[in-house]
């Protein structure tokens, strides 16, 4: 009942709570790194005008976008082991998440590159400069400016999904409040506090793409 | 060693129809109402009142900002201790419906707010109700910034139905969970489930994506 709902034992498994906060907030640090890494490679690959590399990249992307995140995750889970490849849950999780998101973080980073006016490549061309010059000094720094906010949203939705990594046993933030739930019969106090720490990290996050919105002068940036 | 695994797989296929269909049953039902009760909250939230309009905002807030497992559980267990007794596939259904609404509510607002001030000021100055003006003049032109998110919305209340399968009903992903501990091949068996989804998916993918460039190109009206 909640009029029971008990704080005392919230407090006493604090200290849970806080390690499944810092997993949670680590681990998805990690797999965002991964994920920019996979973005930036499907999104060269993506933009290349032989088919040979669109072709893969392009798949994949639609591979990633068309499945569920449980799905993929369980694909590594349950099928790496198949292929000899013995990982701890943990590492699967990023993996997936980084695998996941990344085919994400290549849309957003092919849509900020596609966004600058042709104009600015051809001035380039103009200039003399090659095709990596053009890239390093005309093209990437002013869609870098762009993708921050959109890439910012992309993790707000990496944090939320990492709960899922609760199913394979992975002993994040979600699982501390199963244990909660499920050691006591306190779902309430469990699920009830964990969605307040989720909600903490989403705030955060969202403060910090409302302020690079307005460092970037982006006009009427949102995510 | 594959051949006699891909029989054991078929073997099971009453399970993959039976998982498959409450896939598509939770998607659908959840699609509908969620649609409904979003563009209900969308209109609302634009409707001039600040009370309401702040209560849905926060609303839409605390959904965005908490991991949908997340909701699930504390609609499955928490409601029954409220005193509302309720089987997985209700708790499912309403977990579904509320994120896909609160998602779409953000859709419709975004649609309502993009229609020029200058066609609100022109309905009133014909005398229509606030009703007729919404659903004549507003509406029409917003379904043409609406259109292909909501679409894309639906991609992702398909995948997201996935996640049920957390609170133990039998859906696609679950049928899935079960067969790999008979059959263990979790390649094969996933590759499946994700074809099942992707079956589904994919086609509504490349729906948004013509949506968004055709309502990117033309200006004119939109046929609903």
């Amino acid at each position: 009942m909640l009029e029971k709902f008990s704080f005392r034992t919230i407090v006493e498994y604090l200290p849970l709570f806080g390690q499944g906060l810092v997993t949670t907030v680590w681990l998805s640090v990690l797999a965002f790194a991964g994920a920019l890494a996979v973005g930036i490679v499907l999104a060269a690959m993506n933009l290349q005008r032989g088919r040979l590399f669109r072709m893969p990249a392009k798949a994949y992307i639609d591979a990633v976008r068309a499945t569920p995140l449980l799905a993929q995750l369980y694909f590594l889970y349950f099928g790496l082991p198949r292929l000899g490849i013995i990982l701890p849950e943990l590492v699967v999780g990023i993996l997936a998440l980084s695998l996941n998101s990344g085919a994400y973080v290549a849309e957003i980073i092919r849509a900020g590159i596609l966004s600058i006016p042709r104009g600015q490549v051809e001035a380039g061309v103009a200039s003399g400069m090659t095709y990596i010059q053009r890239m390093r000094l005309v093209i990437l720094p002013q869609a870098f400016k762009v993708t921050i906010p959109p890439l910012l949203g992309q993790a707000i939705v990496l944090v939320k999904d990492s709960a899922l990594l609760s199913l394979i046993a992975v002993a994040e933030l979600t699982r501390a409040g199963q244990l909660l739930a499920s050691d006591r019969f306190m779902p309430a106090e469990g699920f009830i506090t964990i969605a307040a720490f989720y909600l903490l990290l989403y705030y955060g996050l969202k403060g910090l793409a409302a302020l690079s919105g307005r460092w970037l002068g982006l006009a009427g940036a949102r995510t | 060693m594959i051949w006699q695994q891909l029989q054991s797989i078929a073997g099971s296929y009453p399970l993959a129809l039976r998982g498959l269909g409450m896939t598509v049953m939770l998607s659908l039902i959840s699609l509908v109402l969620g649609t409904l009760v979003g563009f209900g909250l969308g209109i609302l939230r634009t409707g001039g009142n600040r009370l309401i309009s702040a209560v849905i905002g926060a609303w839409v807030d605390l959904i965005r900002g908490t991991p949908f497992l997340v909701q699930i559980f504390l609609i499955f267990f928490i409601l029954p201790e409220l005193g509302i007794e309720l089987d997985a596939f209700t708790a499912g259904i309403i977990a579904l419906t509320n994120l896909a609404a609160c998602f779409i509510c953000e859709i419709v607002v975004a649609g309502i707010r993009s229609v020029p001030t200058g066609q609100v000021e022109a309905a009133l100055a014909s005398g229509l109700s606030r009703w007729q003006r919404m659903r004549q003049v507003v509406l029409p032109q917003a379904m043409r910034i609406v259109l292909p998110p909501l679409v894309g919305q639906y991609v992702l209340l398909i995948k997201d139905s996935s996640v049920v399968s957390a609170i133990g009903l039998t859906d696609l992903t679950r049928v899935g969970w079960l067969v790999v501990q008979r059959v263990p091949n979790g390649l094969l068996v996933f590759f499946l489930v994700g074809l099942g989804y992707f079956i589904v998916c994919y086609p509504l993918i490349m729906l948004a994506r013509r949506l968004e460039q055709r309502m990117g190109a033309a200006h004119g009206e939109v046929q609903l």
